[in-house]
């Protein structure tokens, strides 16, 4: 066994054993940092496939924003365990349904002929110094500029409706105007009081 | 220099004891390592030192100024050393509803991303640990991470204001973290690569040259973002210790609390390097360009006034100082003023200048974008 495929391994068990970990603790908030650690070894194992744009990206993104605003949620939620786990055989039959489908379209896409080893052999080692980032880049801006600039649109629609969506005006409410204390000028504030000086009685 | 002197100590003579390859290659990676964090360190320490020097004198006070070695006073530099001591031999009080584990966690989460974001940071042209290609986004992903351990902190401790202190360095550090990413957009379309040393290399012709100039909001930007990220003053609302104690760290005592101590000022030094190395040329020489070439060859004298390692000390040795003049000066914001400087006014500023910056390249405004 070659190092990598220790280091393989080794990361795959942390990921499965983390996965699990996150369905199955009791805390929600033990759920997030497992999936926080889920997020970690995926990086570590796409960082193995030579795909270090996306590694990164993958723990800057759900690491770190994506996760520290689920955790920032589920630390102030209230939740009440021994309600959530009420339902569970209720909902056991569906959640197989789910998984045994989910198992079956994997299972379907590794073993068809589309995608077996003869059609889609294991690509070809890169040279040390290639940039994983410059070529995604290059293929992102020209082959792919449509799609790319398309999904762009459509990420900043969903940013401006999330917005109008949560956006309300209350009147009567007390908020500082910055513009307005920042152009304050001293006779506005300050009122020179002329007084004759009085003596002491 | 020094790298090179171990790595040929250890790679070369041919290993009496005949190690084997792969072993040797780990050898020289720990030594190199070793030769990063140890300075890191005592400069960690003496950060300590000199913030409470130099805040200090900015107060009229005198500072430490008590322990010094061999019996002697030396204006209190003993005193990191003894208050390292102290930290280590206190008591490590685990409260009595904590999440223990993650408790005891908390701070290596907070150490770890501050020196394992080292290992890509160039000293010098060919003076770094891991060449990596993506090396910025590298720095961004990892020190992104470090935020876990202050809310991981807060929320284990299972006290109101670790929890406060936690929630609001969470919203600060993604908040921010958006105005700084934007900044350092404009730094690498500016260079035209995400690699650091590259970035340095694309700065190189001498003081008028490197970033700060042509990326000044941009530069801006990015240092006091970088103040935000680490939580210090004026942005230090998650410490806070006029209205909820010390924040995050208020049940930790012993070397926990140090760990904090220790991850918050080598981010300090981190954010310090990298805004040396993104906008004021690293390690190149400010006076290129200005003196005439055959000055940098003169024997000794030509090597202080070129580049190297020392200018990249001196450049991080300014942001350090900024950062302890700004605990000196500024009162601390409030939260929404936080809240509103980030979002309302640094991020759009971030994205006008990124659009300025694009026609400065496409047009090839000199002296900068001249060169293609």
């Amino acid at each position: 066994m070659s190092f990598e495929q220790i280091i393989f391994y080794i990361f795959s068990a942390i990921l499965v054993a983390a996965a699990v970990g996150v369905i199955t603790v009791r805390n929600p908030v033990h759920a997030a940092l497992f999936l926080v650690m889920c997020f970690i070894t995926t990086s570590a194992l796409w960082l193995l496939l030579e795909a270090e744009f996306l590694a990164i990206t993958l723990v800057l993104v759900y690491v770190g924003a994506v996760m520290v605003l689920f955790l920032f949620v589920v630390m102030m939620l209230d939740i009440n365990i021994a309600k959530m786990r009420e339902g569970f055989t209720g909902y056991l039959p569906l959640g197989a349904l789910v998984a045994g489908g989910t198992i079956a379209v994997m299972w379907y896409v590794a073993n068809n002929d589309y995608f077996n080893l003869t059609n889609m052999p294991p690509p070809e080692r890169l040279a040390a110094d290639a940039s994983n980032t410059r070529m995604l880049g290059e293929q992102l801006y020209t082959t792919y500029v449509y799609p790319f600039e398309i999904a762009a649109v459509i990420l900043l629609l969903a940013i401006v409706a999330a917005i109008t969506l949560t956006l309300r005006h209350r009147t009567g409410t007390r908020y500082q105007k910055i513009d307005q204390q920042v152009r304050v000028k001293r006779d506005e504030r300050v009122r020179m009081v002329k007084m004759e000086s009085e003596e002491r009685k | 220099m020094l790298v090179e002197l171990i790595q040929s100590f250890f790679a070369g003579l041919g290993w009496p004891w005949g190690l084997p390859e792969w072993m040797q290659v780990g050898l020289v990676i720990l030594a190199k390592i070793v030769v990063i964090l140890v300075p890191l360190m005592v400069c960690v320490a003496y950060l300590t030192y000199a913030e409470r020097k130099v805040i200090g004198f900015m107060q009229v006070r005198i500072g430490p100024n008590r322990v010094g070695f061999f019996g002697k006073q030396m204006w209190g530099l003993g005193q990191p050393i003894a208050d390292a001591v102290k930290l280590m031999f206190k008591e490590i009080i685990l409260p009595a509803g904590a999440d223990k584990l993650l408790f005891l966690i908390a701070p290596v989460i907070a150490m770890a991303p501050a020196l394992a974001a080292w290992a890509v940071i160039p000293f010098g042209s060919e003076m770094v640990l891991a060449d990596v290609d993506a090396s910025l986004l590298y720095v961004l992903a990892i020190t992104s991470i470090g935020v876990y351990g202050i809310i991981i902190a807060g929320w284990a401790s299972n006290s109101k204001y670790p929890f406060i202190s936690a929630m609001r360095s969470a919203a600060q550090i993604v908040s921010y973290e958006i105005a700084m990413g934007f900044a350092l957009v404009g730094v690498l379309m500016a260079a035209g690569s995400i690699n650091l040393g590259d970035i340095v290399a694309a700065q190189q012709g001498g003081f008028w040259q490197w970033f700060w100039l042509p990326l000044l909001p941009l530069f801006v930007i990015y240092f006091i973002s970088g103040v935000a990220e680490t939580n210090r003053a004026p942005f230090d609302v998650a410490e806070g210790e006029s209205e909820i104690v010390a924040g995050f760290h208020v049940e930790y005592s012993g070397m926990p609390f140090a760990v904090f101590f220790l991850a918050e000022y080598a981010n300090m030094i981190l954010i310090s390097v990298l805004a040396s190395l993104l906008f004021l040329g690293g390690w190149l020489s400010p006076l290129e360009g200005l003196l005439p070439e055959s000055v940098f060859e003169i024997t000794l004298l030509g090597s202080l006034l070129g580049p190297g390692l020392h200018w990249l000390v001196v450049k991080t040795l300014i942001f350090l100082f900024f950062y302890l003049w700004f605990r000196a000066t500024f009162p601390r914001y409030r939260y929404d003023q936080i809240m509103r400087l980030g979002w309302k006014v640094f991020i759009p500023l971030t994205i006008v200048w990124i659009l300025v910056v694009g026609v400065m390249i496409i047009t090839g405004t000199p002296p900068w974008f001249d060169v293609a």
